[in-house]
Protein backbone atom coordinates (compact mmCIF):
# COMPACT_ATOMS: atom_id res chain seq x y z
CA UNK A 1 0.00 0.00 0.00
CA UNK A 2 2.07 2.89 -1.28
CA UNK A 3 0.01 5.60 0.32
CA UNK A 4 -0.87 3.87 3.55
CA UNK A 5 0.02 7.00 5.49
CA UNK A 6 -3.10 8.64 4.10
CA UNK A 7 -5.57 6.06 5.48
CA UNK A 8 -7.53 6.69 7.54
CA UNK A 9 -7.87 10.41 6.76
CA UNK A 10 -5.91 12.62 9.06
CA UNK A 11 -8.00 13.94 11.91
CA UNK A 12 -9.08 17.46 11.14
CA UNK A 13 -9.32 16.85 7.44
CA UNK A 14 -12.86 17.34 6.14
CA UNK A 15 -14.06 17.35 9.72
CA UNK A 16 -15.81 20.69 9.32
CA UNK A 17 -19.19 20.26 10.85
CA UNK A 18 -22.15 18.82 9.13
CA UNK A 19 -24.19 21.30 7.15
CA UNK A 20 -27.32 22.54 8.80
CA UNK A 21 -30.46 22.03 6.72
CA UNK A 22 -30.89 24.83 4.20
CA UNK A 23 -27.18 25.61 4.14
CA UNK A 24 -26.62 23.35 1.19
CA UNK A 25 -26.30 24.76 -2.27
CA UNK A 26 -25.86 23.11 -5.62
CA UNK A 27 -25.05 24.84 -8.89
CA UNK A 28 -27.29 27.80 -9.66
CA UNK A 29 -29.10 28.31 -12.96
CA UNK A 30 -26.00 29.84 -14.54
CA UNK A 31 -23.92 26.88 -13.36
CA UNK A 32 -26.40 24.39 -14.81
CA UNK A 33 -26.43 26.30 -18.07
CA UNK A 34 -22.63 26.32 -18.25
CA UNK A 35 -22.34 22.59 -17.59
CA UNK A 36 -25.01 21.72 -20.18
CA UNK A 37 -23.33 23.93 -22.76
CA UNK A 38 -19.97 22.32 -22.01
CA UNK A 39 -21.47 18.84 -22.47
CA UNK A 40 -23.22 19.85 -25.68
CA UNK A 41 -20.04 21.31 -27.15
CA UNK A 42 -18.16 18.10 -26.31
CA UNK A 43 -20.71 16.00 -28.23
CA UNK A 44 -20.28 17.73 -31.53
CA UNK A 45 -21.90 14.96 -33.57
CA UNK A 46 -25.15 15.52 -31.66
CA UNK A 47 -25.06 19.13 -32.84
CA UNK A 48 -24.12 18.26 -36.42
CA UNK A 49 -26.70 15.50 -37.01
CA UNK A 50 -29.91 17.57 -37.06
CA UNK A 51 -28.23 20.27 -39.12
CA UNK A 52 -26.95 17.75 -41.65
CA UNK A 53 -30.42 16.21 -41.85
CA UNK A 54 -31.95 19.65 -42.43
CA UNK A 55 -29.51 20.60 -45.15
CA UNK A 56 -29.47 17.19 -46.87
CA UNK A 57 -33.24 16.79 -47.17
CA UNK A 58 -33.72 20.31 -48.46
CA UNK A 59 -30.86 19.86 -50.93
CA UNK A 60 -32.52 16.68 -52.23
CA UNK A 61 -35.92 18.30 -52.61
CA UNK A 62 -35.25 20.06 -55.97
CA UNK A 63 -33.88 16.78 -57.33
CA UNK A 64 -37.08 15.00 -56.28
CA UNK A 65 -39.72 17.47 -57.44
CA UNK A 66 -37.80 19.03 -60.31
CA UNK A 67 -35.92 22.33 -60.40
CA UNK A 68 -38.77 24.50 -61.61
CA UNK A 69 -38.30 27.88 -59.82
CA UNK A 70 -41.99 28.71 -59.42
CA UNK A 71 -42.81 25.30 -57.91
CA UNK A 72 -39.87 25.48 -55.50
CA UNK A 73 -40.80 28.99 -54.43
CA UNK A 74 -44.32 27.74 -53.68
CA UNK A 75 -43.00 24.81 -51.60
CA UNK A 76 -40.14 26.61 -49.84
CA UNK A 77 -41.80 28.09 -46.71
CA UNK A 78 -43.67 24.91 -45.80
CA UNK A 79 -40.78 22.56 -46.57
CA UNK A 80 -38.21 24.55 -44.62
CA UNK A 81 -40.55 24.68 -41.63
CA UNK A 82 -41.44 20.97 -41.76
CA UNK A 83 -37.78 19.99 -42.03
CA UNK A 84 -36.80 22.29 -39.13
CA UNK A 85 -39.52 20.60 -37.08
CA UNK A 86 -38.33 17.10 -37.95
CA UNK A 87 -34.69 18.01 -37.29
CA UNK A 88 -35.65 19.30 -33.84
CA UNK A 89 -37.66 16.17 -33.14
CA UNK A 90 -34.73 13.94 -34.18
CA UNK A 91 -32.40 15.60 -31.70
CA UNK A 92 -34.92 15.55 -28.89
CA UNK A 93 -34.75 11.88 -28.00
CA UNK A 94 -31.29 12.16 -26.47
CA UNK A 95 -32.17 15.21 -24.36
CA UNK A 96 -32.35 13.35 -21.02
CA UNK A 97 -31.04 9.93 -22.08
CA UNK A 98 -27.42 10.05 -20.89
CA UNK A 99 -28.39 11.81 -17.64
CA UNK A 100 -30.95 9.11 -16.99
CA UNK A 101 -28.45 6.33 -17.61
CA UNK A 102 -25.66 7.69 -15.41
CA UNK A 103 -27.98 8.55 -12.52
CA UNK A 104 -27.49 12.31 -12.61
CA UNK A 105 -31.16 12.82 -13.52
CA UNK A 106 -32.09 11.08 -10.27
CA UNK A 107 -29.60 13.29 -8.42
CA UNK A 108 -31.31 16.34 -9.93
CA UNK A 109 -34.71 15.17 -8.66
CA UNK A 110 -33.17 14.85 -5.16
CA UNK A 111 -31.53 18.25 -5.20
CA UNK A 112 -33.12 20.98 -3.08
CA UNK A 113 -33.41 23.20 -6.15
CA UNK A 114 -36.59 22.98 -8.23
CA UNK A 115 -36.33 20.61 -11.17
CA UNK A 116 -38.03 23.31 -13.29
CA UNK A 117 -34.80 25.29 -13.66
CA UNK A 118 -32.69 22.23 -14.43
CA UNK A 119 -35.09 21.33 -17.26
CA UNK A 120 -35.17 24.92 -18.46
CA UNK A 121 -31.36 25.00 -18.58
CA UNK A 122 -31.23 21.78 -20.59
CA UNK A 123 -33.87 23.01 -23.03
CA UNK A 124 -32.18 26.39 -23.42
CA UNK A 125 -28.93 24.68 -24.37
CA UNK A 126 -30.77 22.29 -26.69
CA UNK A 127 -32.22 25.30 -28.52
CA UNK A 128 -28.84 27.04 -28.62
CA UNK A 129 -27.25 24.06 -30.39
CA UNK A 130 -30.15 23.04 -32.67
CA UNK A 131 -32.88 25.67 -33.08
CA UNK A 132 -30.56 28.64 -33.31
CA UNK A 133 -28.24 27.13 -35.97
CA UNK A 134 -31.30 25.90 -37.92
CA UNK A 135 -32.75 29.41 -37.96
CA UNK A 136 -29.41 30.92 -38.96
CA UNK A 137 -28.94 28.37 -41.76
CA UNK A 138 -32.46 28.81 -43.14
CA UNK A 139 -31.74 31.82 -45.43
CA UNK A 140 -29.14 29.74 -47.26
CA UNK A 141 -31.67 26.98 -47.84
CA UNK A 142 -34.27 29.57 -48.81
CA UNK A 143 -31.85 30.69 -51.50
CA UNK A 144 -31.50 27.09 -52.74
CA UNK A 145 -35.29 26.76 -52.90
CA UNK A 146 -35.81 30.10 -54.62
CA UNK A 147 -37.64 31.63 -51.67
CA UNK A 148 -38.97 35.09 -52.69
CA UNK A 149 -36.96 37.94 -51.22
CA UNK A 150 -39.80 39.18 -49.04
CA UNK A 151 -39.78 35.96 -47.01
CA UNK A 152 -36.25 35.88 -45.58
CA UNK A 153 -36.59 38.12 -42.56
CA UNK A 154 -39.84 36.51 -41.54
CA UNK A 155 -38.41 33.00 -42.06
CA UNK A 156 -35.52 33.62 -39.66
CA UNK A 157 -37.70 35.38 -37.08
CA UNK A 158 -40.42 32.73 -37.15
CA UNK A 159 -37.86 29.93 -36.87
CA UNK A 160 -36.11 31.62 -33.95
CA UNK A 161 -39.40 31.85 -32.04
CA UNK A 162 -40.82 28.56 -33.28
CA UNK A 163 -37.86 26.24 -32.70
CA UNK A 164 -37.63 27.45 -29.08
CA UNK A 165 -41.26 26.37 -28.58
CA UNK A 166 -40.52 23.06 -30.30
CA UNK A 167 -37.56 22.40 -27.97
CA UNK A 168 -39.70 23.15 -24.93
CA UNK A 169 -42.65 21.02 -26.04
CA UNK A 170 -40.38 18.17 -27.09
CA UNK A 171 -38.74 18.09 -23.65
CA UNK A 172 -42.04 16.82 -22.20
CA UNK A 173 -42.09 13.92 -24.63
CA UNK A 174 -38.40 13.20 -24.06
CA UNK A 175 -38.94 13.13 -20.28
CA UNK A 176 -41.94 10.78 -20.62
CA UNK A 177 -40.07 8.30 -22.82
CA UNK A 178 -36.61 8.44 -21.22
CA UNK A 179 -37.11 5.24 -19.20
CA UNK A 180 -38.06 3.25 -22.30
CA UNK A 181 -35.22 1.40 -23.94
CA UNK A 182 -36.48 2.04 -27.47
CA UNK A 183 -38.90 4.94 -27.54
CA UNK A 184 -38.91 4.89 -31.35
CA UNK A 185 -42.05 6.44 -32.75
CA UNK A 186 -43.67 6.95 -29.36
CA UNK A 187 -41.89 10.26 -28.84
CA UNK A 188 -43.07 11.48 -32.25
CA UNK A 189 -46.65 10.37 -31.51
CA UNK A 190 -46.71 12.24 -28.21
CA UNK A 191 -45.05 15.39 -29.44
CA UNK A 192 -46.29 15.79 -33.02
CA UNK A 193 -49.86 16.94 -32.25
CA UNK A 194 -48.42 19.60 -29.94
CA UNK A 195 -46.03 20.74 -32.66
CA UNK A 196 -48.86 21.38 -35.13
CA UNK A 197 -49.94 24.88 -33.96
CA UNK A 198 -46.33 26.06 -34.09
CA UNK A 199 -45.98 24.71 -37.63
CA UNK A 200 -49.24 26.33 -38.79
CA UNK A 201 -48.36 29.78 -37.52
CA UNK A 202 -44.68 29.51 -38.48
CA UNK A 203 -45.22 28.47 -42.08
CA UNK A 204 -48.26 30.78 -42.28
CA UNK A 205 -46.17 33.78 -41.26
CA UNK A 206 -43.61 33.16 -43.99
CA UNK A 207 -46.32 32.65 -46.62
CA UNK A 208 -48.03 35.88 -45.54
CA UNK A 209 -44.72 37.75 -45.80
CA UNK A 210 -44.17 36.39 -49.32
CA UNK A 211 -47.70 37.33 -50.38
CA UNK A 212 -47.10 40.86 -49.13
CA UNK A 213 -49.44 40.75 -46.14
CA UNK A 214 -48.64 41.84 -42.61
CA UNK A 215 -47.23 38.90 -40.63
CA UNK A 216 -47.06 40.53 -37.21
CA UNK A 217 -50.06 38.57 -35.95
CA UNK A 218 -48.56 35.18 -36.72
CA UNK A 219 -45.27 36.15 -35.08
CA UNK A 220 -47.18 37.42 -32.05
CA UNK A 221 -49.00 34.09 -31.79
CA UNK A 222 -45.65 32.26 -32.08
CA UNK A 223 -44.26 34.45 -29.29
CA UNK A 224 -47.34 33.74 -27.17
CA UNK A 225 -46.92 29.99 -27.77
CA UNK A 226 -43.29 30.35 -26.71
CA UNK A 227 -44.23 32.22 -23.53
CA UNK A 228 -46.83 29.58 -22.66
CA UNK A 229 -44.44 26.73 -23.40
CA UNK A 230 -41.64 28.31 -21.35
CA UNK A 231 -43.95 28.59 -18.36
CA UNK A 232 -45.63 25.19 -18.57
CA UNK A 233 -43.44 22.72 -20.48
CA UNK A 234 -40.60 22.55 -17.90
CA UNK A 235 -43.20 21.90 -15.19
CA UNK A 236 -44.71 19.06 -17.20
CA UNK A 237 -41.26 17.69 -18.06
CA UNK A 238 -40.22 17.83 -14.39
CA UNK A 239 -43.32 15.81 -13.45
CA UNK A 240 -42.59 13.35 -16.23
CA UNK A 241 -38.99 12.96 -15.02
CA UNK A 242 -40.23 12.09 -11.54
CA UNK A 243 -42.47 9.41 -13.06
CA UNK A 244 -39.66 8.09 -15.26
CA UNK A 245 -37.14 7.82 -12.43
CA UNK A 246 -39.70 6.01 -10.24
CA UNK A 247 -39.31 2.61 -11.86
CA UNK B 1 -29.71 20.39 13.47
CA UNK B 2 -30.21 20.94 17.19
CA UNK B 3 -33.85 19.90 16.88
CA UNK B 4 -32.83 16.59 15.38
CA UNK B 5 -30.56 15.68 18.25
CA UNK B 6 -31.70 13.96 21.38
CA UNK B 7 -35.34 12.96 21.48
CA UNK B 8 -36.07 11.84 17.92
CA UNK B 9 -34.09 9.38 15.83
CA UNK B 10 -33.19 10.84 12.45
CA UNK B 11 -34.82 8.19 10.36
CA UNK B 12 -37.42 5.67 11.41
CA UNK B 13 -39.12 2.92 9.42
CA UNK B 14 -42.29 1.33 10.74
CA UNK B 15 -43.66 -1.78 9.09
CA UNK B 16 -42.24 -0.81 5.72
CA UNK B 17 -43.08 -3.08 2.82
CA UNK B 18 -41.94 -2.52 -0.73
CA UNK B 19 -42.78 -4.21 -3.98
CA UNK B 20 -41.30 -3.99 -7.41
CA UNK B 21 -43.32 -4.68 -10.54
CA UNK B 22 -46.05 -6.20 -8.37
CA UNK B 23 -43.64 -8.62 -6.66
CA UNK B 24 -43.36 -8.13 -2.91
CA UNK B 25 -39.72 -7.75 -1.83
CA UNK B 26 -39.94 -7.46 1.96
CA UNK B 27 -42.47 -6.39 4.54
CA UNK B 28 -42.68 -5.43 8.18
CA UNK B 29 -39.28 -3.75 8.15
CA UNK B 30 -38.71 -1.74 11.32
CA UNK B 31 -35.59 0.33 11.73
CA UNK B 32 -34.42 3.37 13.55
CA UNK B 33 -31.30 5.33 12.73
CA UNK B 34 -29.77 7.96 14.99
CA UNK B 35 -27.01 10.46 14.52
CA UNK B 36 -23.64 8.76 14.97
CA UNK B 37 -24.93 5.33 13.92
CA UNK B 38 -24.70 3.35 10.71
CA UNK B 39 -26.95 0.70 9.21
CA UNK B 40 -25.69 -1.90 6.79
CA UNK B 41 -28.46 -3.44 4.69
CA UNK B 42 -27.67 -6.94 3.52
CA UNK B 43 -29.50 -9.41 1.37
CA UNK B 44 -29.18 -11.58 -1.70
CA UNK B 45 -29.27 -10.08 -5.18
CA UNK B 46 -32.82 -9.04 -5.89
CA UNK B 47 -33.75 -8.91 -2.21
CA UNK B 48 -34.74 -5.25 -2.58
CA UNK B 49 -31.73 -3.38 -1.19
CA UNK B 50 -31.65 -0.80 -3.96
CA UNK B 51 -35.44 -0.47 -3.91
CA UNK B 52 -35.30 0.17 -0.16
CA UNK B 53 -32.76 2.96 -0.58
CA UNK B 54 -34.67 4.52 -3.48
CA UNK B 55 -37.84 4.38 -1.40
CA UNK B 56 -36.09 6.13 1.48
CA UNK B 57 -34.86 9.00 -0.67
CA UNK B 58 -38.31 9.36 -2.22
CA UNK B 59 -37.44 8.21 -5.77
CA UNK B 60 -39.62 5.11 -5.58
CA UNK B 61 -43.05 5.75 -4.15
CA UNK B 62 -44.59 2.29 -4.22
CA UNK B 63 -44.51 1.32 -0.53
CA UNK B 64 -46.69 0.71 2.47
CA UNK B 65 -45.84 1.49 6.04
CA UNK B 66 -44.32 4.59 7.52
CA UNK B 67 -41.03 6.39 6.97
CA UNK B 68 -40.36 9.17 9.47
CA UNK B 69 -37.70 11.85 9.16
CA UNK B 70 -37.09 13.46 12.59
CA UNK B 71 -40.52 12.21 13.62
CA UNK B 72 -42.40 13.60 10.62
CA UNK B 73 -43.84 11.10 8.11
CA UNK B 74 -42.11 11.11 4.76
CA UNK B 75 -44.15 12.57 1.95
CA UNK B 76 -44.46 15.85 3.88
CA UNK B 77 -40.94 15.73 5.36
CA UNK B 78 -39.28 15.00 2.01
CA UNK B 79 -37.94 18.54 1.38
CA UNK B 80 -36.37 18.71 4.85
CA UNK B 81 -34.91 15.25 4.45
CA UNK B 82 -33.45 15.97 1.02
CA UNK B 83 -31.87 19.08 2.48
CA UNK B 84 -29.78 16.86 4.75
CA UNK B 85 -29.25 14.00 2.33
CA UNK B 86 -26.28 12.81 0.34
CA UNK B 87 -27.37 9.92 -1.86
CA UNK B 88 -25.11 7.87 -4.10
CA UNK B 89 -27.21 5.41 -6.02
CA UNK B 90 -26.54 2.33 -8.06
CA UNK B 91 -25.94 4.66 -11.01
CA UNK B 92 -23.57 6.96 -9.25
CA UNK B 93 -24.50 10.23 -10.93
CA UNK B 94 -21.11 10.82 -12.51
CA UNK B 95 -21.52 12.51 -15.88
CA UNK B 96 -19.22 10.84 -18.32
CA UNK B 97 -18.82 13.88 -20.55
CA UNK B 98 -17.37 15.92 -17.67
CA UNK B 99 -14.04 15.73 -15.86
CA UNK B 100 -13.97 14.66 -12.19
CA UNK B 101 -13.41 18.27 -11.19
CA UNK B 102 -16.40 19.49 -13.22
CA UNK B 103 -18.52 16.68 -11.80
CA UNK B 104 -17.81 17.81 -8.25
CA UNK B 105 -18.40 21.43 -9.24
CA UNK B 106 -21.81 20.32 -10.56
CA UNK B 107 -22.54 19.11 -7.04
CA UNK B 108 -21.67 22.57 -5.77
CA UNK B 109 -18.09 22.04 -4.56
CA UNK B 110 -15.61 24.93 -4.77
CA UNK B 111 -12.50 24.04 -6.77
CA UNK B 112 -10.06 23.89 -3.85
CA UNK B 113 -12.34 21.52 -1.89
CA UNK B 114 -12.94 19.40 -4.97
CA UNK B 115 -9.19 19.05 -5.62
CA UNK B 116 -8.54 18.04 -2.01
CA UNK B 117 -11.38 15.50 -2.14
CA UNK B 118 -10.11 14.01 -5.40
CA UNK B 119 -6.66 13.66 -3.86
CA UNK B 120 -8.21 11.78 -0.94
CA UNK B 121 -9.78 9.25 -3.32
CA UNK B 122 -6.46 8.83 -5.12
CA UNK B 123 -7.53 10.56 -8.33
CA UNK B 124 -4.75 13.14 -8.15
CA UNK B 125 -3.63 13.73 -11.72
CA UNK B 126 -6.96 12.70 -13.24
CA UNK B 127 -8.87 15.91 -12.35
CA UNK B 128 -8.94 17.06 -15.94
CA UNK B 129 -9.46 13.82 -17.87
CA UNK B 130 -12.97 13.06 -19.05
CA UNK B 131 -14.78 10.48 -16.91
CA UNK B 132 -15.60 8.42 -19.99
CA UNK B 133 -11.88 7.72 -20.27
CA UNK B 134 -11.58 6.52 -16.66
CA UNK B 135 -12.15 2.99 -15.44
CA UNK B 136 -15.26 1.77 -13.59
CA UNK B 137 -13.45 1.89 -10.26
CA UNK B 138 -12.15 5.38 -10.92
CA UNK B 139 -15.66 6.57 -11.84
CA UNK B 140 -16.90 5.10 -8.59
CA UNK B 141 -14.21 7.09 -6.76
CA UNK B 142 -15.35 10.29 -8.45
CA UNK B 143 -18.82 9.69 -6.99
CA UNK B 144 -17.35 8.81 -3.60
CA UNK B 145 -15.23 11.96 -3.59
CA UNK B 146 -18.47 13.77 -2.68
CA UNK B 147 -18.16 12.11 0.75
CA UNK B 148 -14.79 13.80 1.30
CA UNK B 149 -16.02 17.33 0.64
CA UNK B 150 -16.09 19.55 3.71
CA UNK B 151 -19.53 20.57 4.90
CA UNK B 152 -21.35 17.33 4.33
CA UNK B 153 -25.10 16.72 4.66
CA UNK B 154 -26.01 14.77 7.78
CA UNK B 155 -27.48 11.61 6.29
CA UNK B 156 -25.56 9.49 3.82
CA UNK B 157 -27.47 6.88 1.85
CA UNK B 158 -25.05 4.84 -0.21
CA UNK B 159 -25.80 1.98 -2.58
CA UNK B 160 -22.88 -0.47 -2.70
CA UNK B 161 -20.22 2.15 -1.93
CA UNK B 162 -17.51 -0.50 -1.70
CA UNK B 163 -18.18 -2.13 -5.06
CA UNK B 164 -15.35 -1.86 -7.60
CA UNK B 165 -12.96 -0.36 -5.02
CA UNK B 166 -9.48 -1.72 -4.35
CA UNK B 167 -8.20 -2.60 -0.88
CA UNK B 168 -6.73 0.84 -0.20
CA UNK B 169 -9.94 2.50 -1.38
CA UNK B 170 -12.07 0.35 0.91
CA UNK B 171 -9.94 1.17 3.94
CA UNK B 172 -9.95 4.89 3.10
CA UNK B 173 -13.73 4.88 2.70
CA UNK B 174 -14.20 3.10 6.02
CA UNK B 175 -12.04 5.75 7.64
CA UNK B 176 -14.15 8.51 6.10
CA UNK B 177 -17.38 6.79 7.18
CA UNK B 178 -16.07 6.52 10.75
CA UNK B 179 -15.15 10.21 10.59
CA UNK B 180 -18.69 11.07 9.48
CA UNK B 181 -20.19 9.04 12.33
CA UNK B 182 -17.88 10.71 14.83
CA UNK B 183 -19.16 14.16 13.85
CA UNK B 184 -22.77 13.11 14.43
CA UNK B 185 -23.71 12.01 10.92
CA UNK B 186 -25.71 8.92 10.07
CA UNK B 187 -25.08 6.41 7.30
CA UNK B 188 -27.35 3.86 5.69
CA UNK B 189 -25.64 1.72 3.10
CA UNK B 190 -25.82 -1.61 1.32
CA UNK B 191 -22.86 -3.89 0.98
CA UNK B 192 -22.04 -7.54 0.57
CA UNK B 193 -18.69 -7.08 2.31
CA UNK B 194 -18.17 -6.93 6.05
CA UNK B 195 -17.47 -3.35 7.10
CA UNK B 196 -15.56 -2.47 10.24
CA UNK B 197 -17.43 0.38 11.90
CA UNK B 198 -18.33 1.07 15.50
CA UNK B 199 -22.05 1.57 16.09
CA UNK B 200 -22.97 -0.56 13.09
CA UNK B 201 -26.44 -2.14 12.89
CA UNK B 202 -26.72 -4.93 10.34
CA UNK B 203 -30.09 -5.60 8.77
CA UNK B 204 -30.63 -8.68 6.62
CA UNK B 205 -33.58 -8.26 4.28
CA UNK B 206 -33.94 -12.06 4.11
CA UNK B 207 -35.41 -11.89 7.63
CA UNK B 208 -38.25 -9.72 6.29
CA UNK B 209 -39.04 -11.73 3.17
CA UNK B 210 -42.79 -11.97 2.65
CA UNK B 211 -43.66 -15.58 3.45
CA UNK B 212 -47.18 -16.00 2.18
CA UNK B 213 -49.46 -14.19 -0.19
CA UNK B 214 -52.07 -13.54 2.49
CA UNK B 215 -49.51 -11.68 4.56
CA UNK B 216 -48.99 -9.38 1.64
CA UNK B 217 -52.73 -8.81 1.46
CA UNK B 218 -52.74 -7.92 5.15
CA UNK B 219 -49.94 -5.48 4.47
CA UNK B 220 -52.01 -3.85 1.70
CA UNK B 221 -55.02 -3.62 3.99
CA UNK B 222 -52.99 -1.82 6.65
CA UNK B 223 -51.58 0.68 4.18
Amino acid sequence: MPRADRFPPAPGYSSPAILAPGERCGPGFAGLLRVELLLALRRRSDIANPLLFFVTVLALLPIGVGPEPALLARLAPGMIWVMALLATLLSQESLFRSDFEDGSLEQLTLSPQPLYFAVLAKVAVHWLVTGLPLALLSPLLGLMLNLPAAGYGCLVLSLLLGTASLSLIGSVGAALTVALRRPGLLLALIVMPLYVPVLIFGAGAVQAAIDGYAYGVQLAVLAALLAGAAALAPLAAAGAIRISTDS
Amino acid sequence: MSATKGSQPLLQLRGLCCERDGRPLFDGLNLSLEGGAAVQVEGANGAGKTTLLRTLVGSARDYRGEILWCGVPLPSALPQMRDSLLYIGHQAGVRRGLTPLENLAWYGAPEADALAALEQVDLHGFEDSLCQHLSAGQNRRVALARLYLPGSPQLWILDEPLAALDVAGVSSLQGQMACHLSRGGAILFTSHQPVALANLIRVDLAAFAPAEDWEMEACHAQG
